[in-house]
């Protein structure tokens, strides 16, 4: 291997290097610290009122709690949908495993006001519901159903690979071994997959936390009730209050920093499970 | 996190292994059908749906109201900024992502991967956070607002701060394509080529290049798709000028929330049909790349 070799025969590590840590500085890194620094303006008393103000716990449980539950069904109906289109042949399927990434190419503002429309009490199925009594749009159920959206293609595209890349002589050695096709799926199929599902759950639920754009038409942002966190720094911000939107920002970054790392060891427990 | 689902070139679909062929490990008849309804039905529900309704929208008042709203001097002047800031901001992300691969992939150094975190740092930040900085460095009260200002230089609220925030929710796509596809190749071949005899330069043209010519256009694809849909970061620094900052996607809002419905879903559809448009690029390329593969 050329590794170990003192030098290299391929030119451009200085010109390509220094161009990446400069670009990357100027437009990430510096504009980020520039959150931290900001909320450092405020005292520690300051910035635990800002983050506890009722609205702001508010939205921070609704964020959190809503990003969990979405990430949670996507993982359920995410992991069939992915089993439908890696082991079953049905007509449509190409076209299917295409446009389970729509929600990455549907800018958010459109998925947000088409659910909307589809939610709302006059939409498709919003007027079905309300017969019920049901209210989806403006509450946080519409919420939920926003984020199950924009999360579903993150678990499809990561448990697919995995469930492709498995060998059939294993489930054959487990049915060969008396085992019933439900106990092979559940004892032999599902933990090699719990570390991509696991994984597929934790970048769901990330990008859940942050979303803004699809959320914030069908949400009906009523304080206390309906109002998520980056809404919250989007409020702030309105207001110029810069420090006050800094520090929910700031203690947004720790929380999913926090949750990120808490399903990281559970992935690192499913890995070593494993062996 | 890694640098899974949200692109990475993934090979088109096929059965690789057939479980349905032998019994043993085949789901009984009535399991599959439950398992394709209810997840085609989520399917359905969840993804076909919007879409849909985004159309159906649109068209509801006709095609003369549907036209009459893209070619409305607001509309136009959203779609020149869109198109202006996927065109300043992609090129730039492009020669960024050849850059970082090049570094990253053909040299061995310290904290390479770290630096590979951060470069994917802007995709795990709200985008709604991705705005504020722009405020908070450039803004009036920001640490470069006052000298802004006494230069008469508007960034925030203005084009060049919905430019920088599209270059950073769009930062990561192509490097992160062609990090790992460049990591894969490894370096023989450009060192060949250097040693009977050519540049740096021919070496990257002729030789890593046209290898990884499939990773960087689907890296473009979805850099061009998310630089013109993007909205949260967009929305923080526009201000909302009608006709002066207002890119696709925020004039979709400021319709929507003047009830006038019919227009909005119009330009949204615009918007919808890039989606698509985007989708099918994206799947071209993915069987382009599988064929060259095998």
């Amino acid at each position: 291997m050329t590794s170990s070799r003192r030098f290299h025969v391929l030119p451009g590590f200085g010109l390509s290097l220094g161009f990446t840590l400069a670009y990357l500085s100027l437009i990430v890194l510096i504009p980020l610290s520039a959150v931290f620094l900001k909320s450092a303006t405020l005292t520690a008393t300051q910035f635990i009122e800002v983050i506890t103000a009722p609205r702001v716990v508010a939205s921070f449980k609704l964020s959190f709690g809503a990003s969990l539950a979405a990430a949670a069904i996507n993982a359920v109906f995410g992991l069939m949908l992915a089993w439908c289109l890696v082991r079953y042949r049905f007509p449509g399927k190409r076209l299917i495993d295409a446009l389970v990434d729509l929600p990455f190419a549907l800018p958010t503002a459109v998925a947000g006001i088409a659910l909307t429309a589809l939610y709302a009490p006059n939409g498709w199925i919003g007027a079905r519901l309300a017969e019920y009594g049901i209210k989806v749009a403006f509450t946080p159920t519409g919420i939920l159903i926003a984020l199950i959206f924009i999360g579903l293609p993150f678990i499809v595209r990561t448990v697919q690979p995995i469930l492709d890349d498995l060998e059939p002589e294993l489930e054959e050695a487990a049915a060969s071994l008396g085992a019933h096709r439900w106990q092979t799926v559940r004892q032999v199929v599902l933990p090699l997959l719990a570390p991509a599902l696991l994984t597929g759950f934790a970048l769901a639920f990330a990008r859940a936390v942050g979303e803004y754009g699809s959320v914030i038409f069908i949400a009906g942002n009523m304080p206390l009730v309906s109002e998520i966190a980056p809404l919250m720094i989007v409020t702030r911000l309105e207001q110029y209050d810069y420090a006050g939107a800094t520090a929910i920002a700031a203690a947004m970054l720790v929380i999913s920093f926090l949750l990120l790392l808490a399903i990281n060891v559970l992935q690192g427990w499913s890995k070593k499970g494993k062996r | 996190m890694s640098a899974a689902a949200a692109g990475a070139l993934h090979a088109p679909l096929r059965t690789r292994h057939d479980h349905q062929a032998s019994p043993a490990t085949r789901e009984a008849r009535w399991v599959r059908i439950t398992l394709l309804t209810v997840s085609l039905g989520f399917f359905a529900l969840f993804l076909l749906l919007p879409l849909v309704a985004v159309f159906a929208e649109a068209l509801r008042k006709g095609w003369g109201v549907y036209f009459a709203a893209l070619v409305e001097p607001d509309a136009l002047s959203a779609i020149k900024l869109t198109l202006f800031a996927a065109a300043v901001s992609v090129p730039l992300n492009l020669l960024f992502g050849i850059s970082a691969a090049w570094a990253i992939a053909k040299f061995q150094f310290p904290g390479k991967q770290f630096l590979i975190t951060l470069i994917d740092l802007p995709f795990s930040v709200s985008p709604v956070v991705a705005g504020l900085v722009y405020v908070l460095v450039f803004g009036t009260q920001g640490w470069l607002g006052p000298w802004l200002q006494e230069h008469d230089l508007r960034i925030v609220f203005a084009v060049p701060g919905i430019v920088l925030a599209t270059v950073f929710v769009t930062f990561p796509f192509v490097a992160r394509e062609l990090i790992p596809l460049m990591e894969a190749q490894g370096r023989e071949e450009e060192e060949a080529a250097i040693v009977l005899g050519a540049t740096g330069w021919q070496a990257f043209w002729r030789v890593t290049l046209p290898n990884v010519k499939w990773g960087l256009l689907y890296g473009v694809i979805l850099c061009n798709a998310r630089a013109m849909g993007e909205f949260g970061a967009v929305s923080v620094v526009s201000g909302h000028i009608r006709g002066m900052t207002n890119t696709l996607p925020l004039h979709v809002e400021i319709l929507y929330n003047e009830y006038n419905f019919a227009a909005a879903f119009a330009v949204a559809s615009l918007l919808a049909l890039l989606a698509l448009v985007t989708l099918a690029l994206k799947t071209w390329v993915e069987l382009k790349s599988g064929e060259h593969a095998s």
